[in-house]
């Protein structure tokens, strides 16, 4: 195979038209996940559990890969392995140090009883394979609406919490000090974290939801720490990473996983740099006096008052 | 009129270690009552007890003449200062807003009436030059004028303000305890103010309460900042020394560097 086939097989336009009509659910599958995981990545971000969202699909690829060893429903599996990886790491606590190291101790025990399963299971490899790495190209009608329902809960769920989750997040002991029930919150997100996991496996596969739960977030955390903004971009950043990603999967034979991750590396390379710059030149959006000078005007002001 | 803070007969303790015991203070609206004492003498601890963070181990505790509950909304807080990580992903006005409406449900719709709100507040404190400013990036003191406005979001009855002076510079010291003067005097609010130096606030101090050795003593600063007194709390002889209105002690217990450091440095700046 030579440089050009390589390419084909890549990128592979032909009757791309007649294509597109076929893969409508999946663009919309994708859509919403990528609604989903740029609202969910930017509490991730905020509340620094990107190890957790890796520790909860491991656990939720060995549930999908037990049902589908028995014969069960495949997103019911990893719906209830990924909960149930969240809820144990909600439950045990708060410490960050510990937290890790937990997470550490179960995610290679997840990946090796999905492994395991796999081993066991006897049916089509493409099965397996995409439970990893995920296939989102065979969505249908039904599963289509399943997903798009469980996401709307999930969304609606976030909007309910969203303004005490945030401050529980970005300011724990003032949120605790106002009444705001900061553990009940950690243990609500991880389960709504822990749905949002199974439903992206589902598109992306166990070993890279990171890219449709981290990465978006973290690269609008890059350019901008205005909230709004940051959930915004952070949506705008999965969605086009997904939908892009299937765009240019369509024609070829590939996993749709390759395409969607590197859409969203190279989103967050951008951005990394814009912010990198921006640094550089100092831009952090203080206003009035250079900084130098800045304290003794505003002190001024204050005790004068 | 009710006092907006009541102990009667308060007592903290964990394990076998007693904090304090047999405590009865009451705070007046509009009064300044400096919590002084050794690390670990169970200061953070006290006004833990007042925000309904921290269970009595006897007697009771009332604010506004009501038990102490919760995330009540007659409390404005301060808290130990702790900086922001430099990529907190939140502004200085962000941080502000927390204290407006970061308790409620939902999203936040009235986004206009929280904004000026936020404006005003940012204003009281002469916050408004760096109102975008990502939080990590703010000095210590700025960050700390930020927790006076967001602690004065509810417009609080009584403020309780856990070492703010705490690494900020002679000017910041200056401005924060003048900010929460401020509140004091012209809102009548009631202020509870935990600090290891009383010299920043000594102009403001209405009373003290000295925390030590299990126990406790409360009255004006002349009554409680004198040999004796500390001598006795401490168990140990202890000189305090008042020169040009400043109160300097000196020879405190080993248990306590922090504060024997501070005292050092108040003994030189007296020269
Ligand atoms: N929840 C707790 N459980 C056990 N010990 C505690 C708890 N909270 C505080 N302490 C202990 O009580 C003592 C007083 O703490 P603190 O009130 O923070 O003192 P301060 O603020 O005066 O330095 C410390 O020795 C601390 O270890
Ligand atoms: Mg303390």
């Amino acid at each position: 195979m030579d440089f050009g086939d390589i390419l084909h097989t890549i990128f592979n336009f032909e009757d791309y038209g007649e294509l597109l009509a076929l893969v409508q659910n999946s663009i919309w599958a994708g859509a919403v996940l990528g609604l989903l995981g740029g609202l969910v990545g930017t509490f991730v971000m905020k509340r620094d559990l990107a190890f957790a969202v890796h520790g909860i699909s491991e656990l939720s690829f060995a549930g999908a890969a037990f049902a589908l060893l028995v014969g069960a429903d495949i997103i019911f599996g990893s719906l209830a392995g990924s909960v149930a990886a969240a809820l144990l790491l909600g439950l045990m606590g708060v410490r960050a140090r510990d937290k890790n190291s937990i997470i550490g101790v179960i995610m290679p025990f997840g990946l090796g009883l999905g492994i395991l399963f796999l081993a066991l299971y006897q049916g089509r490899a493409a099965n397996k394979f995409g439970l990893l790495t995920g296939q989102i190209v065979s969505v249908d009608t039904v599963q289509l609406q399943m997903l798009a329902g469980t996401a709307v809960v999930v969304m609606i769920a976030l909007a309910i919490l969203w303004r005490p989750l945030n401050f529980a997040s970005v300011d724990p002991e003032m949120a605790e000090a106002r009444g705001v029930p900061v553990r009940g919150l950690a243990i609500a997100f991880m389960v709504l974290l822990g749905i949002s996991v199974a439903l992206s496996i589902q598109i992306v596969g166990a070993l890279l939801v990171l890219a449709l739960l981290i990465t978006p977030a973290a690269a609008a955390l890059r350019v901008t720490t205005s909230p709004r903004l940051v959930v915004l971009l952070s949506v705008l950043f999965a969605t086009a990473s997904t939908v892009g990603g299937i765009l240019l999967a369509l024609g070829s034979r590939i996993p749709i996983s390759p395409y969607v991750t590197t859409l969203s590396f190279l989103i967050y390379v951008v951005c990394r740099i814009i912010g990198n710059v921006r640094t550089k030149r100092g831009i952090n959006g203080r206003t009035g006096i250079p900084l130098q000078a800045a304290g003794r005007p505003a002190e001024d002001r204050a005790v004068a008052g | 009129m009710t006092p907006v803070v009541s102990l009667r007969g308060a007592g903290l303790q964990f394990g076998q270690r007693a904090l304090w015991k047999d405590l009865d203070v009451d705070l007046r609206a509009g009064e300044f009552l400096a919590v002084l004492g050794p690390n670990g003498s169970g200061k953070s601890s006290f006004l833990k007890v007042l925000l309904g963070l921290q269970r009595l181990h006897s007697g009771t505790a009332t604010v506004g003449g009501r038990p102490v509950e919760r995330g009540s909304r007659k409390i404005g807080y301060i808290p130990q200062q702790k900086s922001f990580a430099a990529d907190t992903p939140l502004r200085a006005r962000d941080l502000v807003a927390l204290g407006v409406d970061g308790h409620r449900w939902g999203l936040r719709l009235n986004s206009r009436i929280v904004n000026e709100r936020v404006d005003g507040l940012l204003d009281l404190v002469g916050a408004r030059d760096y109102a975008k400013v990502p939080v990590g990036q703010l000095s210590g003191g700025e960050q700390q004028r930020l927790r006076v406005a967001q602690a004065l979001a509810t417009e609080p009855e009584l403020l309780l303000c856990d070492e703010p002076l705490l690494s900020l510079d002679l000017n910041h010291q200056q401005a924060v305890s003048a900010l929460i003067n401020r509140q004091c005097r012209e809102r009548n609010s009631a202020v509870v103010f935990v600090t290891h130096e009383i010299n920043p606030v000594i102009e403001y101090v209405d009373r003290v309460l000295y925390l030590a050795g299990g126990r406790f003593r409360v009255g004006t600063p002349e009554e409680v900042m004198t040999t004796e007194v500390l001598s006795d709390l401490y168990n140990s002889h202890v000189e305090v020394i008042r020169a040009n209105g400043r109160i300097v002690v000196v020879g405190l217990p080993d248990a306590t560097t922090h504060y024997h450091d501070d005292a050092h440095s108040g003994v030189e700046e007296g020269h």
